[in-house]
Order: C-alpha cells, then structure tokens, then sequence
C-alpha cells in the first residue's frame, strides 16, 4: 500500500491550497459586495443586499453540493475530475464566505466617521477613490479581528469539500478509518491537531494584527 | 505571556509533525485486539439467553442493506441477518445501520453483535475482529450506461472518468493498479456515483457487483444501468462478530451451512440481486480465495 505519509501530507497540502485560494477570493469579492452595499446606487445595493441574505443563510453544505454536483453537470473546469471539483469547491466556498468578510467590512466602514466621507467628497473625491484612499484602509484595520474569526471559519469550513470528492484533510481522514477502524480516536486527534495547527497561528496572528492597528481615538 | 503562546504553538506543531511521521511506514499497532471473549459473552449466549440481537447492517446500498422511509430494512444482507438470527434462537433483532467506518468500531464498543455490511474480509480486518462465513463472494465490476460498449474490462477504464467511494477497497484498487491513468473522483456514497453516472459526469461506477447491481435493479434505474460482469477481484464478504467469539463464529458457520442447505440463499439472492450470477454457495471458513481471471 502507498506510503500513509505522502497520502496524509498530500491531503494536508490540500486543505491548505484550498483555503488559500478560498481565503484571496473571499476578501476579493467580499470587499466588492461591501462597496456595493455602501454604494450610492441603489440597483448595487439591492444587489448586494441580496447576495448577502441569500447566501448568508443558505447552509453551505448546500451550496458546495450545489456547486460540485448541480454546477458540476453543466460546467467542466479541467479535465482531471478531482482538479475540477476542487476549483468547483473553492468556488462554492468564495460564495459563500465572502458574504460573511462583507457583513464584517461593513461594519468596520460604519466605524469611519461619516465627516471623513464628507471631507473626501468635499475634495472631489469619486466613490471608488474615497473607499479605496480614505474608508477602507480604516475600516480593515478597525475589523482585522473579525475577520480573522472568519478566516479560522473558512479553513475548518474546507472539509466540506470532502463531499464532492476533493481530496483534503476530511476525506483522507475518513479513508484511514475505514482501513484502521480499531484507532478511530487516535485518527480523529491527529487530523484535530492538523486543524489546531494551521487555526491557532492564524488566530494569533490577526490578533496580532488587531493589536497593532488598534484604532484609538 | 508571549513566549508560552510560542510554545504552545510549537507544541501542537511538533504533535502533528509526530502524527504524520508515525502514520509513514508501519500501520498503526492494533489496540487491544486480544482480549478474547468469555463464554459469558458470545453471540450465541446472547441470542439464547436475551431473545435479542443489535445487528449492523448498511441502510444505503439497495438490495444488500437498505432503509425504507418507514424505517423498515431490506436486502440480501439482511435476509442473511434474519435467518442466522433465528437459527440462534433470538426472537428480536435490532437493525443498526451501519457505515464502511464504523463496523470494527461498533463491533469492538459492542453496540452490535455481528455486522453483516458487504464486509469483505481482508487480513488487516481480521486482526480486529472474528469473521464468520464467507457467505458470499462478490467481485469489484464496473457499471455503465446501458447503451455504452466502449468499456468491457478493467483496463477500458484509462483515460475514462470513473466514480468510486471514499473508503472503499474497490478505489484503491483502481488508484493503485492504474494511478492518473483513470480520472478517477471518489464521492462519499455510491448513491451520488450513479447520480453522476446517470447525469453523464462519469462513464463508469466501480465496485462490488452486489452493490452495483443492486442499484441497477432499482425500479428509477430500470433498463438505464448495465453491470458490465468483467469480475477483477474477489469480494469475500464475511459476518463480523466480536474478536475472539470462537463460539460465535462456530454457530454462526453451522446457520449459514443450514442456510445453503435448505434453498434460502439462493432464493433470497435471487430475490434481492437478480443481477448477479446465482453462483453456489461459498465454501465455509475459506477466506483466502486468490482471484483467477
């Protein structure tokens, strides 16, 4: 049989490829929607608004079944099966956090006094360029916190992706208990302290972060 | 205060690091694997003294072990679980469904006394548990759309996207044998396989031939499914009982012999998976049967 080892730190490299590219995207598209939702335009609002409700509260292993098997029968991203349901997963998984790093940037801009928006505006500041120069930089240092509780949440969230077949930490687990059933609590500690590991240090570090950047007024 | 995070830190890192290093090489020793059952504790006591049985069977896999909305189970699996039952003499059985995962775990906690769950017997398995039987042999096939000819043996099966299940001896065959010249994806339930089977995301589900034929015989699949009967392994599925049941395995062995005698089987095959070849019974206590092509 293959060598456990690779098998495990392959899946290990998974979870971690997954929740990279997760992560990059979320705060992406995350930020757009939170422009959106503070946007003068009330068709970007509505919009934003909506994605955000919908999403929010749709369980996401709906939505990366969703992905993987609804998607999944219309779109074909590469030809490698596993390779296209884990950009399927990834996808599925943007969707649906990036609501969540919305709803905490949101908040970090009302936390920007309304009279730093007035004053950017008064200096003939475009909506893009008062968010991207004035706002926003305020509003990330004000929620690095927050957003690190969501981040923490995106990489448990991963094994997830076990359900349409992505080869990650979850699914590799589930593999070795069905071959070692006689140390089911050893496999569930260890593959718990592969977790343990990659959340604290992101823990640590945004609260790190949020330290440093301590808005004080 | 910072310098006791560090460690912290550092600590969870180097346990994983030991985890990951002690999975490379040798399996995991087998944990108390030993202590070998008291009269007081075999399944065959149990079933005279207790009218009672806790039997483990799959509630997903149509026409082995299958759950009904009304809780109500089916299956050639449970046919078998039945009629050993009671030719023990237990009068009550409790179906527990059980998972690929959990049938030496349940078995070695005691929450079932005997595990009939297309459980094939393989040597790692038997240094956790005590097998009866063989009661069947089945063998990893392949299903296809109806009208599909392109894929005939295992090796037809390169270059061609084929789903398996997480888990299953039968994916790690083909990982194993082929590696990436199968596009192989592996979803939790074979239920999800044919799904994908049918939706045309696959050309081809793998595994057991019960298992496969089994949902070809459903009445929504029927006339869309075809098991290919190009056998590549031999599936010996025995009864799981507790480690060490030697008394377990002998009462157990006798029902089943009585089971082929008196025609049961073979019409309880017949009825559940009439995909299969209704081959003759296997030979009891025989579990090392090489696979010849």
């Amino acid at each position: 049989m293959r060598s456990n080892g690779h098998t495990i730190l392959l899946a290990f490299w998974t979870t971690v490829k997954v929740s990279a590219l997760s992560a990059a995207g979320s705060l992406v598209f995350g930020t757009i929607l939170a422009a959106m939702r503070v946007a003068p335009l009330p068709v970007l609002r509505t919009v934003g608004t909506l994605y955000v409700n919908i999403l929010r509260n749709t369980p996401l292993t709906l939505i990366i079944l969703f992905c993987g098997l609804g998607l999944g029968s219309i779109i074909t991203v590469a030809e490698v099966q596993t390779t296209n349901y884990f950009w399927l997963a990834v996808f599925g998984l943007v969707a649906y956090t990036s609501a969540f790093v919305c709803e905490v940037l949101r908040s970090g801009v009302n936390t920007v006094p309304l009279g730093q928006a007035e004053a950017a505006r008064s200096i003939g500041l475009s909506f893009i360029q008062t968010l991207r120069i004035v706002v926003l930089p305020q509003a990330f240092r004000a929620v690095i916190a927050p957003l690190g509780s969501v981040l923490i949440a995106l990489i448990k969230n991963t094994t997830i992706a076990a359900a349409i077949g992505v080869p990650e930490a979850f699914y590799t687990m589930r593999n070795q208990l069905q071959s070692h059933g006689d140390s089911v609590i050893p496999i569930f500690v260890g593959y718990a302290l592969f977790f343990i590991v990659l959340t604290l240090p992101t823990g640590l570090l945004f609260g790190w972060l949020a330290k440093r950047w301590t808005v004080t007024w | 205060m910072r310098s006791s995070r560090m460690a912290a830190v550092a600590g969870a890192a180097a346990a994983a690091l030991a985890l990951v290093l002690s999975a490379c090489g040798s399996d995991s020793g087998t944990s108390g694997g030993g202590t070998s059952t008291s009269s007081g504790n075999s399944i065959a006591d149990k079933a005279k003294n207790d009218k009672t049985l806790n039997i483990g069977v799959k509630p997903d896999q149509p026409g082995l072990g299958l759950q009904n909305s009304s809780g109500q189970y089916s299956g050639f699996d449970v046919d078998v679980a039945r009629y050993i039952a009671n030719k023990l003499g237990a009068t009550k059985i409790n179906f527990v469904p059980t998972l690929s995962a959990n049938r030496e775990a349940f078995l070695q906690q005691g929450k079932v006394n005997m595990v009939i769950a297309t459980y094939s017997i393989t040597e790692e398995r038997q240094k956790v548990v005590s097998f009866a039987g063989p009661y069947y042999i089945a063998h990893q096939d392949i299903l296809v759309r109806a009208g599909d000819s392109s894929i005939k043996q295992a090796d037809d099966l390169k270059g061609k996207k084929v789903c398996s299940g997480q888990g299953s001896a039968s994916g790690d065959r083909i990982e194993e044998q082929y590696g990436s010249a199968v596009n192989l994806i592996r979803l939790p339930g074979y239920g999800d396989c044919v799904n994908q089977l049918l939706g045309g995301q696959v050309q081809a589900v793998t595994t057991d031939n019960t298992i496969l034929a089994g949902f070809a015989a459903q009445s929504q699949n029927q006339g869309k499914l075809k098991v290919v009967g190009t056998f590549f392994s031999n599936e010996i599925y025995g009864i799981g009982l507790k480690k060490g049941d030697t008394k377990g395995v002998t009462a157990v062995d006798n029902a089943l012999r009585a089971m082929f005698k008196d025609g049961s089987w073979k019409s309880a095959l017949t009825k559940d998976l009439p995909q299969v070849p209704a081959e003759t019974p296997p030979t009891i206590g025989k579990f090392d049967i090489p696979f010849e092509q």
